[in-house]
């Protein structure tokens, strides 16, 4: 039954912080890398060399502009991918039972032989995780790396989903979220991590490190650029050598008058 | 969301099936032999086909049976569990009337009442997204599948005097519809900036979308194409759908070839101008993942 367990043991999932994402994009290619050679159908592409290219992604990166009230705007790289809610409206539309979020470690998944690709699931998740692979006619979605994250064959370091692995920023971190002493809980502690679109009710495990608010450094007195007192003007009224040399510089093309 | 049209075509066609065999059902009208034959062919035909239509948009349509099994959580599982039980029973009953030439009451009465359910779980489909604000009013959108089912199944079923009443209500709720569906998506509160968390830091603008092509994401809920109309085809929706059917019905003529040809385009508008609001239900819902590209 596509029912949501009550409760899970444990909470796996992301935590990502837009301070730090430098929007490379790294992330999206190691996914589609890793996911298309592994866990299920492949991530196919259409027209992938015409000129209309479109393809199954599970993990996409939007760019955000910021205006404040105050202070030049901010652009914002935004990684997403499945949330792997605690309420996944996703898994309880589901007919056919092939969504669905384990107790074990919460993680919500699709099973690609019984799924009928009626797209139901993509059409109930407020964040546009899942996709309909066009070549499988199956859903695709963020499997959090099933099989990487529990694998014994991989070395230790590599056990963790691609794009955790891969994000050169260290902007993505893995963990769980339902362990109030895990690393991951206390990044979101210490930092005021956030929820996307709260009000759907969906309850997302995966946590947004809101950015750091860049624009107060200059304004502040304490926190002034060392170097600063340097580049001061080294004179201000133009008399003696300086003055000649001020006023030979200016005869030059390109020269203020 | 993008219009398909398999979707558009169940919808409709199964709405109106279904709505015929509710009166077919409660004996309305108490046909039998032929007559009644010839009435079970076009809801069956109606129902079935429209069922066999939604098929169509499926990845995997050879998997459809196992979309009865999640009926406890999933609507979509409960509206395919409804039509077949309604299909079922309503087949015993149809064969009574057709060939014994009797009417089992209760049975006709508990398929009328499946049939209604299969309208109503199927409207449930829709009303359950809190992702797409247009369609998730409760009662509104299931009040909508039901009144046009029943008004549809009246005008078939040829009960003039139900089908008037049950017109000018679907029509009422039709207006009720648009009307507050113009504002549901303002009202639901989500906007880019809670979509990205971003909005206590200032103005959030999509700056670079993710990708330079389109995707699944963008041709599944980001259908902006018919929008510009919407205006135009509502009026000719509501034109077909509700006015002109209203006319046919009321016009003072006493010929029976003339009253059947009236009758007859009575119900063909009618479709039409289903088919045609059933369009605008899908081509102006917009699906709140547009946000993230600027959209909606
Ligand atoms: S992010 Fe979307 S696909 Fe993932 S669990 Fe939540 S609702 Fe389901
Ligand atoms: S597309 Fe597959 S996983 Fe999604 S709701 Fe339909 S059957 Fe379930």
């Amino acid at each position: 039954m596509t029912d949501l367990p009550q409760t899970t043991t444990r909470k796996m999932g992301l935590v990502i912080d837009l301070d730090t994402c430098v929007g490379c994009h790294a992330c999206v290619i190691s996914c589609k890398g890793w996911n298309t050679e592994n866990y299920g159908a492949p991530l196919s592409d259409q027209d992938a060399y015409g000129a209309n290219p479109s393809g199954t992604f599970l993990n996409r990166v939007h760019s955000y502009e910021v205006q404040p009230e105050q202070g030049p705007a901010q652009l914002i790289h935004f990684p997403k991918s499945c949330l792997h809610c605690e309420d996944a409206p996703c898994v309880t539309v589901c007919p056919t039972g092939a969504s669905y979020k384990r107790v074990e470690d919460g993680i919500v998944l699709v099973n690609e032989d019984t799924c009928i690709g009626c797209g139901l699931c993509a059409w109930s998740c407020p964040y546009g995780a899942r996709e309909l692979d066009l070549a499988a006619g199956v859903m695709k979605k963020c499997t959090l790396c099933v099989d990487r994250i529990y694998n014994q064959n991989l070395p230790e370091e590599d056990r963790q989903p691609a794009c955790v692995r891969t994000c050169p920023a260290g902007a993505r971190h893995f963990g769980d979220l339902g362990d109030p002493n895990s690393d991951v809980s206390q990044l979101v502690a210490a930092r005021g991590g956030i929820d996307l679109m709260p009000e759907m009710g969906t309850k997302p495990v995966n946590k947004y490190l809101p950015p750091r608010p860049k624009d107060t450094l200059a304004r502040s007195q304490d926190q002034i650029d060392v170097l600063s007192p340097f580049l001061a003007p080294v004179a201000e009224d133009t008399v003696g050598f300086l003055g000649w040399l001020d006023r030979a510089l200016e005869k030059l093309p390109g020269g203020s008058n | 969301m993008h219009p398909a049209p398999s979707v558009i075509l169940f919808t409709t066609l199964s709405g109106l099936g279904f709505g015929l065999l509710f009166f077919l059902g409660l004996g309305m009208p108490e046909v039998t032999g032929k007559v009644a034959f010839v009435f079970y062919t076009i809801a069956y035909a109606l129902g079935v086909g429209g069922l066999l239509a939604s098929t169509f948009h499926l990845g995997h349509p050879e998997r459809a049976w196992r979309a009865f099994s999640q009926w406890r959580s999933s609507w979509l599982s409960r509206e395919g569990c409804c039509a077949v039980a309604a299909l079922l029973i309503m087949g015993a009953y149809a064969i009574g009337a057709i060939f014994l030439g009797t009417h089992w009451t209760l049975l006709g009465a508990l398929g009328a009442s499946l049939s209604l359910g299969t309208v109503f779980t199927t409207s449930m489909i829709y009303a359950q997204l809190k992702t797409v604000p247009r369609w998730n009013m409760v009662p509104l959108t299931p009040a909508l599948f039901l009144t046009l089912s029943l008004a549809g199944g009246a005008l078939l079923a040829g009960q003039e005097g139900q089908a008037m009443g049950l017109l000018a209500l679907a029509g009422l709720t039709l207006l009720a519809y648009w009307h507050q569906g113009d504002r549901a998506f303002a009202q639901s509160g989500t906007t880019l900036a809670s979509a990205t968390g971003l909005g206590p830091r200032g103005d959030v603008r999509a700056f670079e979308p993710p990708h330079t092509g389109t995707n699944y994401l963008l041709r599944e809920f980001v259908y902006v194409v018919g929008r510009k109309h919407a205006m135009r085809l509502r009026a000719i929706g509501f034109g077909l759908a509700i006015l002109l059917p209203l006319i046919c019905l009321s016009l003072p003529i006493s010929g029976l070839l003339a009253k059947h040809l009236l009758a007859a385009l009575a119900v063909l508008s009618h479709i039409a101008g289903v088919a045609a609001t059933r369009w605008l239900f899908f081509a102006e819902a917009e699906h709140v993942v547009g946000l993230y590209y600027g959209k909606r």
